[in-house]
């Protein structure tokens, strides 16, 4: 097991992430690029956060996701960005955003338990998509006829939208009352 | 999108469906219909902006300010029957969806033209499931819409893209098998595939006997150099299985008829070979 200074922990870590295809979280961190490193967990966290601090008011940031530790441009500078990106950004459809929503809110939720809210069938090719994109998985059958697989979304589907856990999502809004429908 | 427009025409409080129905002939269809009546000509592609019947009825009683409580469900339900009738030429399994709801409004009507007995006073509203499912509907319709600002990869996050230094060599794993675990793991393949075999009997190619001559052959000539002879000079292996086999029982059958024996001078140590006194 080698020593290793914070300065050197930091400048190692900053590359790891900045390299990394993936986020890296500080369990990943700790196993494989310091699996020789003497190295404590809270040493590992507070190069992070020293990190986080280096980078304040610079046009990247380091933040947390759900699978773990990102580099990427602040929000601010969206927008002009936007042009170095020819690629116009996927647009999803109202029925697919639906889709991913009720699973995110409602999961483990069923195709069926999905289809009898929206009052609509879903199409496979929304479930295939959200499947194919990583959001969605199948974690098991409910125990009624047909078997039906249950849906739950993935750490993909919030690393997609910058959340670290499900809890992020923003507010369901509260039910309307029957005077505010008709308002 | 003709957002100029549409906020010119839009009124203010719809928040709902900003962006123009539709393109009729050219035009703009910027406003969502006044009242129930949506020509037939545009009523197709106004359908599409709806997410199926609770989507379509959501929209119906925000537009005419109905109290859900005091759901019209004679006008709406007409209205359904219209737009049922024209779906069935475009899109029947769609028409099928909103034929369930326009049954379900219809049966809520009947029932609450049904005189009210004091009897059934326990019986739910016929409209509160309905509302149940317009509400919890209308929530997850909110929660997309949301969920779409949330700020995502490729459309508003831009994440880092750094290449390695010139120097970088990839580490490749070490693995932990060695040559045994991979005998073991060979063994196994092969008692597997023994299993599938099918049993040949065939004539022996082979005879015990003649190989019997063959090793007391080797063993005589040997005996001019030396007494013994190591037990594993007298196999060859480019023979296959079924040599050394052979050899092996032949050794055997000598042994039995006294002609030769087998001596090992320690224990581990190398077995040897030599003719029987009687022999030489």
């Amino acid at each position: 097991m080698r020593d290793i200074t914070e300065q050197q922990l930091k400048r190692l870590i900053e590359a790891a992430i900045f390299v990394s295809e993936k986020p890296l979280s500080q369990e990943n961190i700790k196993q494989t690029l310091l699996a020789d490193y003497k190295v404590t967990k809270i040493r590992i966290i507070t190069a992070i956060e020293s990190l986080q601090c280096d980078y304040q008011n610079r046009g990247i940031q380091l933040i947390k996701v759900a699978s773990g530790y990102r580099f990427q441009a602040v929000s601010e500078l969206s927008e002009d960005l936007a042009a170095l990106f020819k690629e116009r950004a996927p647009r999803y459809s109202r029925a697919l955003l639906e889709t991913l929503s009720l699973i995110a809110y409602k999961q483990p939720i069923t195709r069926g338990e999905i289809e009898q809210i929206r009052g609509v069938a879903v199409s496979s090719s929304i479930m295939k998509t959200l499947s194919e994109r990583d959001w969605i998985k199948i974690v098991g059958h409910k125990e009624v006829p047909g078997k039906p697989a249950i849906y739950i979304t993935t750490n993909e589907f919030l690393d997609y939208f910058s959340l670290s856990v499900l809890s992020d999502l923003p507010q369901l809004r509260p039910l309307t009352s029957n005077e505010k429908l008709t308002t | 999108m003709n957002e100029e427009m549409l906020n010119k025409d839009q009124p203010k409080e719809m928040v709902q469906q900003v962006l123009p129905l539709a393109m009729i002939r050219g035009e703009a269809l910027i406003e969502q219909p006044k009242d129930l009546f949506i020509p037939p000509y545009a009523l197709a592609i106004i359908l599409e902006q709806f997410e199926g019947p609770l989507d379509l009825l959501l929209y119906l009683i925000r537009k005419q300010k109905f109290d859900i409580i005091d759901l019209p469900i004679a006008p709406i339900t007409e209205q359904y029957m219209v737009y049922v009738e024209l779906m069935k030429n475009v899109k029947l399994e769609l028409a099928a969806e909103y034929l369930v709801m326009a049954a379900i409004l219809a049966e809520i009507k009947s029932r609450l033209l049904l005189p009210k007995q004091v009897l059934e006073e326990s019986e739910q509203d016929p409209r509160a499931e309905l509302i149940r499912r317009l509400q919890e509907y209308e929530v997850i319709k909110y929660a997309a819409i949301e969920l779409d600002k949330i700020p995502r990869i490729e459309r508003d996050s831009h994440l880092t893209e750094v290449a390695l230094a010139n120097n970088f060599i990839p580490r490749t794993a070490i693995t932990d098998i060695d040559i045994t675990d991979l005998m073991r793991a060979f063994n196994e393949v092969m008692k597997r595939t023994a299993a599938f075999e099918h049993h040949h009997i065939q004539r022996e190619v082979l005879s015990t006997r003649e190989r019997m001559a063959m090793v007391l052959t080797k063993l005589t000539e040997a005996s001019k150099y030396q007494p013994f002879i190591e037990f594993s000079r007298l196999f060859n292996a480019n023979e296959g299985k079924s040599g050394v086999v052979v050899t092996f029982l032949a050794i055997l059958e000598l042994i039995k008829a006294s002609l030769i024996e087998c001596i090992q001078a320690n224990v581990y140590g190398q077995l040897h070979v030599k003719l029987k006194e009687a022999c030489q």
